[in-house]
């Protein structure tokens, strides 16, 4: 039971506080807003970033950091446009998405362990490369029609009330419980949180530091196509622009989540709480109606404050880093 | 291999060299270019102005270069500022606002400047004084400036937000003596900011700063004043680019104005030899990084490939010019140039 009360859960606890808080609020203001459909619409309309957001979060968690997400989920969107109109039946598609994805991710983690040079930039030149390649695929918007795709999209589960999970947010559930596993339950895991607390400790300690590296950001990669490839199938069409600046988006949902920049301390559930955060906000000011779409931003930066200055108070109060 | 390292020849003295690279992926570009495509470096004057390919250049890399060289002292510090395209959209809209609301245009540039100094002074409040890390506390700007840049859209209707103002537009596309004006601005900042720099003891501490603050704490440098008025800087000359991009367009467009000229910026720092570990500023390199990341772009557009492949060959390269800067790498192309000779 203290275990549940340990103080690196702080963070965590306090993101979904504020989740249940302005879902409530919500509720108060707009008649059905406090309803398992409003909930479910979030999860699934959110559901790419937030499994983008997954990804993000082991990087981040390592103490890097990944730019190319949004270009990722670009580029496997045309490529599934793409290879549908050739034929390719989406389900082996998104098997090769994947695996580019996983490839892809590792290249960059292996780039930035031997070249050591700071993720920052690795994946800033993978953005632009991923972008690059959407513009060679194709430079039109195609759509995608494949009766899976259609059948895909078919796949419900009612929750309780009138609300239903969309197939997009099971994929995405399902995902965060492989990543929760991963994070938590393996050898793998605990390595990156080692690697992102302190590289030489974890270097001392016996972590394989250029295998952790590429793991975390092949992690990040097939996890970005996994975004693409849900995002792709819940648009039903591939768009060479398609993503563009989704990783900001990503990072904000990984920090809103409760997990540090500096790497070593978060959760990966939290991350899921801190997209469904910023999916929340702008559903909130769509339901309103005359707010203006820039009301969104500056919302999602003043939470993004609120949270940083939060985090920044608890580390500070209760030595959350020690 | 100490001693192997103690006795180069030139020839790899000038290999292992810092500046070098930059300077020679530029030359490099502008060769293949000018094979390319024969009147590459043809210059011409048509109507009162110079024209020409190496004009281009120099023209369209003004804004990532302005936006650059604060980067620069920013990244001097170990710091990093995400914001810089939201505050060029900032200003810009301020432009815009102000201009219709009937200023004198002298005193809207200012306005302009203004907002981009107060957008500065946030984020080095936040990176100094609570001591937020860099990457997360200019992200929050980067995630709501260009909203910001909206709602100042918004003040005045918001339906137009094009103008018309000969002063502003002067600046950024007219000419004195058949040079455009944006170059002179340009100058101007860059000599401005090499001499606070340069000739004050602003720079020796921007440095020491980013290579250790505490130290330099314990050495009588204010680390949390200078860090501060690094962002200042910083904000202020991504105010300028703002400027210089929205009177060029004559409208404010807060969505896509400037848009991923902060990875832009960052880059040309880091080409020019910037490390983002901090501890050192390299003013003229970083101009220097800002005309490759343009060159590219304008020989990838003269030699006739479609513009998509543009993203491509700028990536690699990024990764070749990265390469050939990483101690690693170098290590191993030396020794394996050691072991041939």
């Amino acid at each position: 039971m203290s275990a549940l009360f340990n103080k690196k859960y702080l963070p965590f606890y306090a993101t979904v506080l504020v989740f249940v808080a302005i879902f409530l609020i919500g509720g108060g203001i707009y008649k059905n807003f406090l309803s398992s459909r409003v909930f479910g619409n979030i999860l699934a309309d959110n559901s790419f970033i937030i499994i983008a957001a997954i990804g993000a979060t082991f990087v981040i968690l390592s103490g890097g950091i990944d730019l190319s997400i949004g270009s990722m989920i670009g580029f496997v969107g045309v490529c599934m446009a793409v290879l549908d109109s050739m034929g390719w039946n989406p389900l082996a598609t998104s098997l090769v998405m994947l695996a580019f994805g996983f490839g892809f991710g590792a290249f960059q983690g292996w780039v930035i362990d031997e070249l050591d040079i700071q993720p920052f930039i690795i994946t800033l030149a993978g953005l632009f490369l991923l972008r690059g390649m959407c513009f060679m695929v194709t430079i039109n918007s195609v759509p995608i029609n494949h009766e899976w795709a259609d059948l895909y999209s078919d796949i419900k589960v009612g929750l309780p009330g009138k609300g239903i999970l969309r197939s997009s947010a099971l994929v995405m559930l399902a995902s965060l419980a492989v990543a929760i596993f991963i994070a938590h339950f393996t050898r793998f895991g605990a390595n990156v949180y080692a690697l992102g607390g302190d590289k030489e400790s974890a270097r001392l300690m016996g972590v394989n530091i250029k295998r952790t590296t590429v793991l975390v950001y092949a992690t990040g990669g097939i996890y970005s196509a996994l975004a693409g490839v849900v995002y792709a199938l819940y648009t039903k069409s591939g768009y060479p622009l398609a993503g563009s600046t989704l990783e900001l988006a990503a990072i904000a949902s990984v920090v809103l989540g409760g997990t540090l920049l500096s790497g070593g301390v978060g959760t990966v559930a939290g991350t899921l709480f801190g997209g469904m955060i910023l999916g929340l906000i702008s559903t909130l000011i769509i339901f309103n109606g005359s707010l203006n779409s820039a009301w969104i931003l500056i919302v999602s930066g003043i939470m993004l404050f609120g949270f940083i200055v939060m985090h920044r108070f608890l580390v500070g109060f209760f030595g959350i880093r020690d | 291999m100490a001693d192997k390292m103690t006795e180069l020849s030139p020839l790899r003295r000038i290999l292992g060299g810092r500046a070098i690279w930059p300077l020679l992926a530029l030359a490099a570009i502008l060769v293949v270019a000018g094979s390319v495509s024969p009147n590459f470096f043809d210059i011409r004057i048509v109507e009162g102005r110079l024209f020409g390919n190496l004009i281009d250049i120099l023209y369209r890399a003004v804004p990532t270069a302005m936006v650059a060289l604060g980067m620069a002292v920013v990244i001097g510090t170990k710091g990093i500022d995400l914001s810089v395209g939201a505050i060029a959209a900032v200003s810009g809209a301020v432009i815009a606002w102000r201009i219709q609301a009937g200023d004198p245009h002298g005193i809207v540039l200012i306005y302009a400047l203004l907002a981009a100094i107060a957008c500065g002074v946030w984020n080095g409040a936040l990176v100094a004084f609570l001591g937020i890390q860099p990457i997360v506390a200019t992200l929050i700007l980067m995630v709501s400036g260009r909203g910001i840049g909206m709602l100042i859209n918004l003040i005045y209707g918001g339906t137009d937000p094009s103008f018309q103002s000969p002063f502003l537009q002067g600046l950024s596309t007219g000419s004195i003596f058949y040079i455009p004006t944006r170059l002179f601005v340009f100058a101007g900042l860059f000599i401005a900011l090499w001499l606070l720099i340069r000739r004050t003891a602003l720079g020796l501490f921007v440095e020491a700063t980013g290579a250790n603050a505490g130290t330099s704490n314990l050495a009588g440098v204010n680390a949390r004043l200078i860090t501060f008025t690094a962002y200042v800087i910083c904000g202020l000359m991504a105010g300028w680019a703002g400027v210089i991009l929205t009177a060029d367009t004559h409208t404010s467009d807060p969505v896509s104005v400037a848009l991923y000229i902060e990875l832009d910026a960052i880059l040309a720092v880091v080409i020019g030899g910037g490390s983002l570990a901090g501890g050192r500023i390299y003013l003229g390199m970083t101009v220097i990084g800002a005309l490759v990341i343009q060159a590219l772009t304008t020989a990838t557009l003269i030699s006739g490939l479609p513009p998509e492949y543009n993203l491509i060959i700028k990536a690699l390269v990024v990764l070749f010019v990265l390469v050939l800067q990483s101690e690693n790498a170098r290590r191993g192309i030396m020794s394996k140039l050691g072991r041939k000779s």
